[in-house]
C-alpha cells in the first residue's frame, strides 16, 4: 500500500476550477517532486492535503486512513507536515522555542503540571530540549538557537522551517520551494540535508520546486502540473522527455 | 396596532441614523481594512461643531450646518493622515489600538472643552407632525428619512457613476492593483474619511436634534451599534450598511417597546454575536479566503 | 557583576531568590500600609493598585501572549465581582477567611467559565471582528447585571463585607504573576504564543488553534474574575457601570504601555497609571487625555513608519 494516495483530488474557488483530476500514489520513502509552471495549482495541492482548504471532491488516503475532512492539526497529528512558500515562521520567538512549538504533540504534561513546575514537567521539557537542539544541529542552526527567528537571514529561516516540520515526527514531509530564492550553493547544500534528513529520519517527501532541473537531480518520481490538472507523472527521464510537458515549460 | 407601527417608525428613525453612520464604517473598511474605532466619536464632534455655529457664534442654521460637515469631514482627513497613515502596513492589533486612542483623544478633548455636564440643545428641525390616519408622525422622523434617502442615493450614484466612485472601488478591491493602474491611493484614502466622517457629521445633526443634549460621550453608544449595523449588513457593503442600520434600529425599538428597555442594549449587541456566527460576512457581504 | 550572578543561579537557587524576593516585597509592602510611612490617600491606592496590576496582567495573557485584542475584560472583572458579592452577602454562617476564600476562587471560576463559554463559538473569528464581539460580550454582561434582581440593578450591590486585605491582594498578585510566567514556558503557552506569531504555521505544527484561545481566554478570565471578587471587598459598593468599556480600555493602556507580552511591563504600567494621577491631582479628564494619547504616539512610534516619519520631520527641520 502507498503511503500517500490521492485520487480525482480537485477544488474550485467560486467556479473557477484550481485543481481537477489529481491523481498521486507515493511510496514509503520515496522523493517524490510536484513541478510545473507558476499558478498550476502546486501550493493549492499541498493546501488541500494538509486541510487548509477542503477539497470539493476526490479522496486523500495516508497509511488507508482519510485525511479530508480533517483539520490543520489533525492532519499533523496523523504525520503529515510541511513548510511554506511564503516563509512563516514564529517570528518573535527563538530559533529553539520555533522547534519547540513542533513537538507539541509529543509531550503531554498537563497545564497544572507546567503551573506547579512537577517532575513529569520537568523531566517532558528537558526531552524536549534535547530533541530540538538535535535536529537543529542537523539543519547547522545550533549557534543560533537562541536568535529571533526574524533575526535570521533568509537562507536559514528556510533552513529552520524544514527543521521545524521535522521536529512534528511526520510520515510524509511536504516541502512547498524549499530553495526559493537560494544561490546556487547554497541551494546544493539544502538539497545534501534533504537527502541526509530523508536517510537519517527515513521520511517520505514530496517537494514543489518549479526549477526542473533541480527537481530531476534528486527526485524519483515527478508529477507535472498545469493548469491544474495532471500533465504527466512518472519518473524524471520519461517525463521530462514527454513533448507536453516541453511546451508547458518552453511554449510553443 | 397604531403602537407596533410607531415603534417601527421610530425603529426606522433611529435606523436611519445608525444607517448613515454605518456608511462610514463600512467604506473606510473597505478601503482602509480598518474598524475607525473613532469614527463614532466623529458624530459627537459633529454634534458639537453644530451647537458652537448656532448657540454661540449664531451663523444662520444652513450655514452652520455646512460648516459642521466641513469641520468634521476636515478632522477625518486629519485623523487618518497623523494617526492611520503611518500604521498602514501594521498588524491589525496596533490599528485597532491606534483607533481606540483616537476616540477616547476626541472625548477627552471634548470633555476639558465642554465639561461633562450634558448641555441642552434645541432641535432646529420646526416642521410640524403629520398625522395619517391615527398614526401621528413626528417632523423630526419625516426629515431624518428625506435626508438619509436623499445622501444614500447620492452616494450609490457617486461610488458607481464617477471617477473618483470608480477609484475607490478599485482600491478597496486591490490597492496595489490599483496603484500601479495610476490611481492616487493616498487621495483615495483621504476622500474615502472625508466623506465618511461628513457623512457622521449628518448623523450627528440628526441625533442631535433628536436627544436635544450634548455630551462628550455621545457618539460611543450609537458608534458601535452603527458598527454592529455594519458588520450585520456585511462590512465593506454600502447598501449593506444602509440596510443593517435600519434593521438594528428597528430591532432595537422594538426590543425596547415588547421586551425590556434595559436589555434593548443586551439585544442589539445579541444581534452582531449572532450574525458573526451564523454569517461573518454579513447579510450583503462577501466572503474573502485567505491566501496561504 | 549581576550578569555573573544570574549565570551561576541554576534552576533551584533561582527560586529560592525568588521566593526571597517575594517575602521582602511582602513585608516592604506591609511596611508602607501599616507604617505611617505613608498618607491616607496613598493608603486607600494600595488595594485598587493590586488590583490594577492583576488586570494588567491578566490581560496580557490575552493581548499579549495570544495577541486579540479583548475589550470586555472589564465584563469578566464584573462576573467575578458579583459572584464573589452575592456569595459572602448570603453565606453569613462561615468565618470571614473560609468565606473569602472561597468567594475569590468562585469569582475567577465563574469568570473562566463564562471565558469559555463565550469563547467557544467567538474565538473561531480574530482580529477586528473578536475585538469588538468582546465588546460586545462586555456590554451584554454589563446590561444583564443592571436589569437582574439578585444583583441589585441599576442602584448596585451594597453593605458587602470589606474582606480585602493588602495580604489578600499580594496573594492574588502573586499567583497570577507566577501562572503567567509560567504559562510561557509550557507547551500550552508556547501553542498560544505561535497562533499569535502565525496562526496558519501554528495549526500546521498541529496546535488545535480554538481550544488554545479558548484556554488563554479563560486564564485571563479567572484572574479578572479574581480582581473583580477583591475588587468587591474593598469598595464594599458595586455598580454595574464601573465595569463598562471604558474599564477594559483603562486595562488595555496598562498592557499596551507596558508593552504587550511583558508581564514586568504590565506591572510597572499599571503601578505608574494608578499612583502617577493622584500624585499630579490632576482630574480625571486629563488623565483619559493622556492615555489616549500614549496609545497612539506608542502605536504610530513602534511601526516603522511612525519612526521613520519623526526622523524625516526632524531632518526637514535641520534643513530649514
Amino acid at each position: 500500500m502507498a503511503l500517500l494516495d490521492v485520487k480525482d483530488l480537485g477544488i474550485s474557488f467560486g467556479g473557477l476550477k484550481a485543481v481537477e483530476h489529481v491523481n498521486l500514489s507515493i511510496e514509503k520513502g520515496e522523493l517524490f517532486g510536484l513541478i510545473g509552471p507558476n499558478g498550476a495549482g502546486k501550493t493549492t495541492i499541498f493546501n488541500l492535503l494538509t486541510g487548509v482548504y477542503q477539497p470539493t471532491c476526490g479522496t486523500i488516503l495516508l497509511n488507508g486512513n482519510k485525511l479530508e475532512g480533517k483539520s490543520p492539526a489533525q492532519i499533523c497529528r496523523s504525520g503529515v507536515a510541511r513548510t511554506f512558500q511564503n516563509i512563516r515562521l514564529f517570528k518573535k520567538m527563538t530559533v529553539l522555542e520555533n522547534v519547540m512549538v513542533a513537538f507539541h504533540n509529543q509531550v503531554t504534561y498537563s497545564l497544572l503540571d507546567g503551573m506547579l513546575h512537577t517532575k513529569r514537567y520537568r523531566a517532558a521539557e528537558e526531552e524536549v530540549r534535547k530533541q530540538a537542539a538535535k535536529i537543529l544541529e542537523v539543519f547547522h542552526l545550533s549557534e543560533e538557537k537562541d536568535v529571533l527567528a526574524v533575526n535570521l537571514p533568509y537562507g536559514k529561516q528556510r533552513k529552520l522551517e524544514i527543521a521545524r516540520a521535522l521536529a512534528t515526527n511526520p510520515q510524509l514531509l511536504l516541502l512547498d520551494e524549499p530553495a526559493a530564492g537560494m544561490n546556487p550553493n547554497e541551494t546544493k547544500e539544502l538539497m545534501d540535508t534533504i537527502q541526509l534528513v530523508r536517510k537519517q529520519y527515513g521520511i517520505t517527501i514530496l517537494l514543489i520546486e518549479h526549477d526542473m532541473k533541480l527537481v530531476s537531480g534528486i527526485c524519483e518520481k515527478l508529477l507535472v502540473l498545469n493548469f491544474g490538472t495532471e500533465l504527466a507523472s512518472g519518473i524524471p527521464e520519461e517525463v521530462l522527455k514527454n513533448p507536453e510537458v516541453v511546451t508547458a515549460y518552453l511554449g510553443e | 396596532m397604531e403602537s407596533v407601527i410607531e415603534q417601527i417608525i421610530n425603529g426606522l428613525r433611529t435606523g436611519s441614523i445608525y444607517a448613515l453612520i454605518a456608511l462610514g464604517y463600512t467604506m473606510v473598511y473597505g478601503i482602509a481594512k480598518m474598524i475607525n474605532f473613532a469614527h463614532g466619536d466623529i458624530i459627537m464632534v459633529g454634534a458639537y461643531s453644530l451647537y458652537v455655529f448656532i448657540s454661540l457664534l449664531h451663523i444662520p442654521v444652513i450655514l452652520s450646518i455646512l460648516l459642521s460637515i466641513l469641520v468634521c469631514a476636515l478632522l477625518g482627513i486629519t485623523m487618518e493622515k497623523v494617526a492611520y497613515k503611518p500604521l498602514r502596513n501594521a498588524p491589525p492589533l496596533a490599528v485597532l489600538i491606534t483607533a481606540i486612542g483616537m476616540s477616547f483623544l476626541l472625548q477627552s478633548l471634548a470633555l476639558l472643552i465642554f465639561k461633562a455636564n450634558p448641555i441642552p440643545f434645541k432641535s432646529i428641525i420646526k416642521l410640524a407632525p403629520v398625522k395619517i390616519g391615527s398614526i401621528t408622525i413626528a417632523g423630526i422622523s419625516i426629515i431624518t428619512f428625506l435626508v438619509t434617502t436623499l445622501i444614500m442615493i447620492f452616494l450609490t450614484l457617486f461610488i458607481r457613476y464617477t471617477k473618483a466612485g470608480r477609484a475607490m472601488r478599485a482600491v478597496s478591491e486591490d490597492r496595489q492593483a490599483a496603484e500601479l493602474m495610476g490611481i492616487d491611493v493616498n487621495r483615495t484614502i483621504s476622500m474615502v474619511f472625508a466623506i465618511g466622517s461628513a457623512l457622521g457629521a449628518v448623523a450627528g445633526i440628526l441625533y442631535v436634534c433628536q436627544y436635544q443634549t450634548l455630551q462628550p460621550t455621545l457618539g460611543a453608544l450609537p458608534g458601535i451599534k452603527a458598527f454592529v449595523a455594519a458588520v450585520f449588513g456585511g462590512i465593506g457593503s454600502v447598501p449593506g450598511a444602509m440596510l443593517g442600520g435600519i434593521l438594528l434600529g428597528v430591532i432595537e425599538s422594538i426590543s425596547k417597546a415588547y421586551i425590556s428597555s434595559e436589555l434593548a442594549d443586551a439585544i442589539v449587541f445579541s444581534v452582531l454575536v449572532l450574525v458573526l456566527l451564523l454569517k461573518p460576512s454579513g447579510l450583503l457581504g462577501k466572503n474573502r479566503i485567505e491566501k496561504v | 557583576m549581576i550578569e555573573k550572578i544570574r549565570e551561576k543561579m541554576t534552576g533551584r537557587n533561582r527560586k529560592l531568590m525568588m521566593i526571597g524576593v517575594m517575602i521582602v516585597g511582602y513585608i516592604a509592602c506591609v511596611f508602607l500600609a501599616e507604617g505611617n510611612l505613608l498618607n491616607r490617600q496613598m493608603k486607600s491606592l494600595i488595594v485598587p493598585l493590586g488590583i490594577n496590576i492583576i488586570l494588567a496582567v491578566s490581560l496580557n495573557i490575552t493581548t499579549g501572549f495570544l495577541g486579540e485584542l479583548s475589550l470586555g475584560h472589564a465584563g469578566f472583572m464584573a462576573i467575578g465581582a458579583y459572584t464573589g458579592a452575592i456569595f459572602t452577602k448570603y453565606v453569613t454562617w462561615l468565618s470571614p477567611f473560609p468565606a473569602f476564600l472561597i468567594a475569590i476562587l468562585l469569582g475567577g471560576v465563574m469568570a473562566a467559565i463564562f471565558g469559555v463559554l463565550i469563547g467557544m463559538p467567538v474565538l473561531r473569528l480574530k482580529g477586528d471582528y473578536l475585538a469588538i464581539v468582546t465588546l460586545a460580550f462586555g456590554e451584554i454582561i454589563r446590561s444583564v447585571i443592571n436589569a437582574m434582581d439578585v444583583t441589585g440593578g441599576a442602584k448596585g450591590l451594597s453593605k458587602i463585607p470589606t474582606y480585602t486585605t493588602y495580604t489578600w491582594v499580594y496573594l492574588v498578585i502573586i499567583v497570577t504573576i507566577v501562572v503567567a510566567r509560567r504559562l510561557l514556558h509550557s507547551r500550552q503557552g508556547r501553542a498560544i504564543v505561535s497562533i499569535r506569531e502565525n496562526t496558519i504555521a501554528a495549526e500546521a505544527m498541529g496546535v488545535q488553534v480554538t481550544r488554545y484561545k479558548i484556554l488563554a481566554f479563560a486564564i485571563a478570565a479567572f484572574f479578572a474574575g479574581m480582581a473583580g471578587v477583591l475588587y468587591a471587598h474593598n469598595f464594599s459598593i458595586l455598580k454595574p457601570d464601573t465595569f463598562d468599556y471604558n474599564k477594559s480600555i483603562d486595562i488595555l493602556v496598562f498592557v499596551v504601555l507596558g508593552g504587550m507580552g511583558s508581564i514586568k511591563g504590565s506591572v510597572i504600567a499599571a503601578t505608574v497609571l494608578t499612583i502617577l494621577p493622584e500624585v499630579l491631582r490632576s482630574a480625571d479628564d486629563l488623565r483619559k487625555l493622556l492615555y489616549a494619547l500614549a496609545l497612539i504616539v506608542i502605536m504610530v512610534y513602534k511601526s516603522g513608519n511612525g519612526k521613520e516619519m519623526i526622523s524625516r520631520l526632524l531632518k526637514k527641520k535641520e534643513a530649514v
